[in-house]
């Protein structure tokens, strides 16, 4: 098996007192190593669910969530989360919060290496001086930054982004979306991102998979070619624009609002 | 002016001007003393009874903070079983809700006959009795209302529940747990006062205050309010005091 993440034919449904109801039906994405797929769709198809199962808090009703090769079968240390809430303990240092993981987690690094390691990430994003700061004394950009690193402590085989952008303003969201770039430049990791910011997807992913209204099934995959790092400017090129243009009319095709063989506008 | 100082200052210049209105107001009406007490009364009380203060005080004093502590010990772990378990909350709620309804004032009699004689037992359970359901819910609803996310960051990990409540939930919890302690203190004050007036051959500020009403001594009566009030201002700041220490972070900052 070549993927790193690999998810065959999921199916699940919560049992509400009006009998089951479907959120994810016929799920298929595959992220090689290394790779960065973003998830979009209508909103309440389903995307959060995905997200727990590959992180292992829950188990599909059917189908399979494979993580290198091993099938998921219940929380595994090798993912690190990130969600719109950036959930620090308010009563840690932000320092600490970045080290929370390595604290459940068994590492090899010492005290020392740790704490360094912790450093390293926080200057990586930017949140250098800021090590000894309550999170309440920080904006809400600079808390995602830290839950960022916090994320990637414990080196994840692969990180999950349940829309962590979704609560900041625009030019924080801009910024974040390069500092992520100069992260995974850095520190490699295979990411999942679920998000609702068409933009957001095609400036950080590879792969766009787009899913269709609940429940929620692969509807469409799209490539975003890149050669390496990519800037803001990159998302106001003519092949920008024809990307965004497809995966609109597709989340359209996903709301019920457009036929698929409707040409897009 | 400097910090500090404002932070003493300003208190006691308030307090210094109530008993003056207070002092003035008795003087103004031309209150007898079987009528009501002026503040320049109580210091003769006081010290003509010192010593009396001093043991009953210490009575009230450790019967209540004993009472409260036995709260904390109850409400906090009845609180962790609604917080934790949906079922046992909707078992618990309405009986609690119920217990914490009663009137304690009736509750006194029954106690005082259950277990007639034992009276700091009886105290200390009143004091108990009274106080621990704010602990209870504070500590419930802290526990329950925690974001699912902050569960999750743990759990992904493999975590187990012990560690995220011991991590997570416990420190979360601690706001809304001193919020309740406050709360507790002076309802344990209650408890413990209503036993020690009621109760027959009672010890304590409260028997204190039940001889200065049988001896129409309104000086005296007065005098223990006050020390009673005190010792509720004591005790509160040092609730204060532990909840700078544990849960200071909760605090915003000033401005």
């Amino acid at each position: 098996m070549t993927n790193l993440i690999e998810i065959k034919g999921v199916r699940h449904a919560y049992r509400t007192d009006a009998g089951p109801l479907p959120v994810l039906d016929g799920l298929e994405i595959s992220v090689p190593e290394g790779g960065f797929v973003a998830v979009v769709g209508p909103s309440g198809c389903g995307k959060s669910t995905l997200t727990r199962l590959i992180a292992g808090l829950m188990k599909p009703d059917q189908g399979e969530v494979w993580l290198h090769g091993e099938r998921v079968k219940g929380p595994r240390a090798t993912v690190g989360m990130a969600f719109q809430n950036p959930v620090l303990l308010e009563w840690r240092s932000i320092l600490k919060n970045v080290l929370l993981p390595l604290e459940i987690v068994p590492s090899k690094l010492s005290k020392k290496q740790a704490e360094e390691r912790a450093r390293f990430l926080l200057s990586l994003v930017g949140l250098e001086g800021f090590e000894d700061k309550r999170p309440s004394e920080l904006s809400g950009g600079m808390r995602q930054r830290a839950s960022l690193c916090r994320a990637l402590i414990h080196q994840p085989e692969v990180l999950i982004l349940d829309e962590p952008f979704g609560a900041l303003d625009a030019f924080t969201r801009e910024d974040l979306w390069q500092t992520m770039h100069r992260v995974k430049e850095r520190e490699p990791f295979t990411g999942v991102l679920i998000t609702h910011d068409l933009r957001e997807s095609i400036f950080l992913a590879d792969q766009v998979v787009v899913l269709s209204g609940r429940p929620a099934r692969t509807q469409y995959v799209l490539d975003i070619p890149s050669s390496g790092l990519r800037t803001l400017d990159d998302l106001y090129t003519p092949q920008a624009a024809e990307q965004l243009n497809i995966l609109r009319h597709q989340i359209q095709i996903a709301q019920g609002r457009a036929s698929a063989g409707e040409a897009s506008a | 002016m400097n910090k500090h100082l404002r932070a003493i200052a300003v208190p006691l210049i308030a307090i210094a001007i109530l008993l003056a209105f207070w002092e003035w107001l008795v003087w103004f009406n031309g209150w007898p003393k079987f009528k009501m007490a002026a503040p320049s009364d109580l210091l003769p009380a006081y010290q003509r009874h010192w010593h009396l203060f001093l043991t009953m005080g210490w009575q009230t004093l450790w019967r209540t903070v004993l009472g409260l502590m036995l709260a904390v010990l109850f409400g906090t772990a009845l609180g962790m079983i609604m917080g934790f378990s949906r079922t046992m909350r909707d078992a618990l709620y309405p009986i609690l809700v119920g217990f914490n309804a009663i009137p304690k004032a009736t509750v006194v009699p029954i106690v005082a006959l259950m277990f007639v004689g034992q009276h700091d037992f009886n105290t200390v359970l009143l004091a108990f009795m009274i106080s621990f359901f704010p602990i209870a819910v504070s500590v419930s609803i802290g526990l329950s209302t925690l974001e699912p996310e902050y569960r999750d960051i743990l759990r992904s990990l493999g975590a187990s529940q012990a560690t995220i409540f011991w991590k997570i939930a416990l420190p979360k919890t601690l706001p809304e747990f001193f919020g309740a302690l406050k709360v507790a203190v002076t309802l344990a004050f209650i408890g413990t006062n209503l036993m020690e007036i009621v109760s027959p051959h009672g010890r304590g500020l409260g028997a204190l205050f039940d001889s200065g009403r049988t001896n129409s001594d309104f000086p005296l009566m007065f005098a223990v309010l006050i020390a009673l009030a005190f010792l509720g201002i004591v005790l509160y700041y040092i609730v204060v005091a532990l909840e700078k220490i544990f849960a200071g972070w909760a605090e915003r900052a000033p401005g």
